[in-house]
């Protein structure tokens, strides 16, 4: 037979070629050219310089950056914590009713993100717009003044990245406390713990794992943001991926977006690299695969 | 101990907070008036203006080809990868296995920034071909994930059965191993698919004129045309997104 002529690591070798070729020459040597770009200088006509150089690197200390990276950081540590924060009860509460429901409930909160991103961005939009009907509703309500925008700041990105990723939070979390063993909780009131002591003490270190993954899977987006604060946020809200779209495409300048995204690159490789040692992308993909 | 009512009201706050602005939108499509926090009747008007527009078509063809062909190519790369994965438990693996999850993590703008400067530096012309192996490259590891979750509960005795019995190898992965694959090979398909349809950040860094995509369309309308128009057409992406995962559920029921 073909199979048993062939010796094994020959056909894992065949087998494996191609995949791993394909990701190595359209993913590995595509983020190392960006880093590697980040040392080149821009020439005047939005090509790459010939030399070498840490100009571009100390270029980022333009007083501008430092600040968006710091909104960036910001603005996706604390979507994170509201994610998790509001995530937390709901899943708790889908995962304490009948099966039936749990799954009706599940349905309901798939089925918006089944609609094209950019036009659940652009619904945001239209329900902020200072011309639209919730703001008017806030004006009349005396909430907010008639002359207050509601779009183009840090909290309508805010707000949107929430709405985007608060899913990808719910699931795994969903996931985890389906498989918690509620008689743990009872058994804490019987030794006396109160409501939320047992919460805190005995569900929350339950649902850890499911915790940490939904943590990477919305700080990590969150990180490289570009069409939520490019439609929702004005200028006063650009984070990275702001920054580094209008270095490729307007000032052509190619050195220092790749220096951007360097930075940006690191502070996603590191905290998934932390991940993958510790295995929670397992329960990434079983949550995900209801999607 | 009394349960807490506080779980259930988050659960329904979570509920309403993802549908509003979606019904906003359902809403203001057949509202006369543009941004109306006012109702200025009733009207077809915004569809008219949809169903007129000729690139919108042209857009929603190129989207459609580029799916097609990249889930085509990454089904066949994904479920190779997977079934190194799941096969074989060598040092090459743990690369192999490193390989796949990055791009999974890795930042839309991310990918796309590298695959443009890729794509520049080897002088090739951006387009619907450079657009087809940007989405080849995110869809692998996806494919992939599926097709390995699938394989977990793979028998493998069963395969080495068929070989014992004289079946040839090529016999053996088509007549067993390709069947019990087919759902997760079916699923991961689906999900490449639509990651494909709704991808904008990746096509927008590595298209080039003429190649535009559905999502790229709608974002150049969001920016300078009629936000109604936008309106009416996202109703009918919804309804389309309801009839085709209707649809796939119907033969993944069927399959199963």
């Amino acid at each position: 037979m073909l199979f048993q002529l062939f010796n094994k690591r020959k056909s894992e070798v065949l087998i494996s070629v191609s995949p791993m070729g394909w990701l190595f020459i359209f993913f590995v040597i595509p983020t190392l050219l960006v880093i590697a770009m980040a040392f080149r200088s821009a020439d005047p006509y939005g090509g790459i310089g010939d030399e070498w150089t840490l100009n571009t690197i100390k270029d980022l200390r333009n007083p501008n950056y430092p600040l968006i990276i710091w909104r960036t950081v910001w603005l996706s540590i604390v979507s994170t914590v509201i994610c998790i924060l509001t995530a937390i009860p709901a899943a708790y509460y889908i995962s304490r009713i009948r099966k039936k429901y749990q799954d009706i409930i599940l349905l309901f909160i798939i089925v918006p993100f089944w609609i094209n991103f950019l036009i659940r961005i652009f619904a945001w939009k239209v329900f902020l717009h200072p011309e639209g009907i919730f703001k008017q509703l806030l004006v009349a309500l005396h909430i907010s003044a008639p002359d207050s925008l509601l779009l183009y700041r840090p909290e309508a990105v805010l707000v949107v990245i929430v709405y985007s990723y608060l899913p990808f939070a719910l699931l795994p979390i969903y996931a985890s406390a389906e498989k918690f063993d509620f008689h743990l909780m009872e058994a804490a009131y019987d030794l006396g713990a109160g409501r939320l002591q047992a919460f805190i003490r005995v569900f929350i270190p339950g649902i850890r794992q499911g915790l940490l993954t939904a943590i990477i899977v919305v700080f990590i987006p969150a990180l490289g943001s570009y069409v939520i604060p490019d439609i929702v946020g004005g200028p006063s809200a650009e984070m990275i991926g702001n920054k580094i779209a209008q270095r490729t495409f307007i000032d052509r300048n190619l050195p220092h977006a790749s220096a951007l995204s360097a930075i940006l690159a690191f502070a996603v490789i590191i905290p998934s690299a932390l991940a993958l040692t510790r295995r929670f992308f397992k329960e990434k993909n079983s949550g995900s695969l209801g999607i | 101990m009394k349960r807490s009512r506080f779980p259930f009201y988050m659960t329904i706050a979570i509920l309403v907070f993802f549908y509003l602005p979606i019904v906003i939108v359902f809403a203001q499509s057949f509202n006369a008036s543009r941004f109306g926090g006012t109702w200025k009747g009733f009207t077809f008007d915004w569809y008219f203006k949809l169903f007129s527009d000729k690139n919108i078509w042209h857009a929603f063809t190129n989207t459609l080809i580029i799916a097609f062909s990249s889930t085509s190519v990454s089904i066949i790369l994904g479920t190779l990868s997977a079934f190194a994965l799941y096969k074989y438990k060598t040092k090459l693996q743990i690369t192999h296995n490193i390989l796949v999850y990055l791009p999974l993590v890795m930042p839309d703008i991310l990918m796309g920034i590298s695959l443009l400067l890729f794509f520049v530096s080897l002088k090739l012309e951006l387009g619907l071909f450079t657009i087809l192996l940007a989405h080849i490259t995110f869809s692998i590891s996806y494919v992939a994930m599926v097709v390995l979750g699938r394989f977990q509960d793979f028998d493998y005795s069963i395969f080495e059965a068929a070989l014992d019995l004289g079946a040839t190898w090529w016999t053996a992965v088509n007549k067993i191993m390709i069947p019990y694959l087919m759902p997760g090979i079916a699923a991961g398909g689906l999900l490449a698919f639509t990651l494909s349809l709704d991808d904008f950040v990746i096509t927008f860094f590595v298209s080039g004129p003429g190649s535009t995509t559905l999502p790229l369309y709608i974002y150049s309308m969001m920016r300078h045309g009629s936000p109604s128009v936008i309106n009416a057409l996202s109703v009918i992406m919804v309804l389309f997104t309801f009839v085709v995962v209707f649809i796939s559920k119907k033969l993944l029921e069927v399959k199963e």
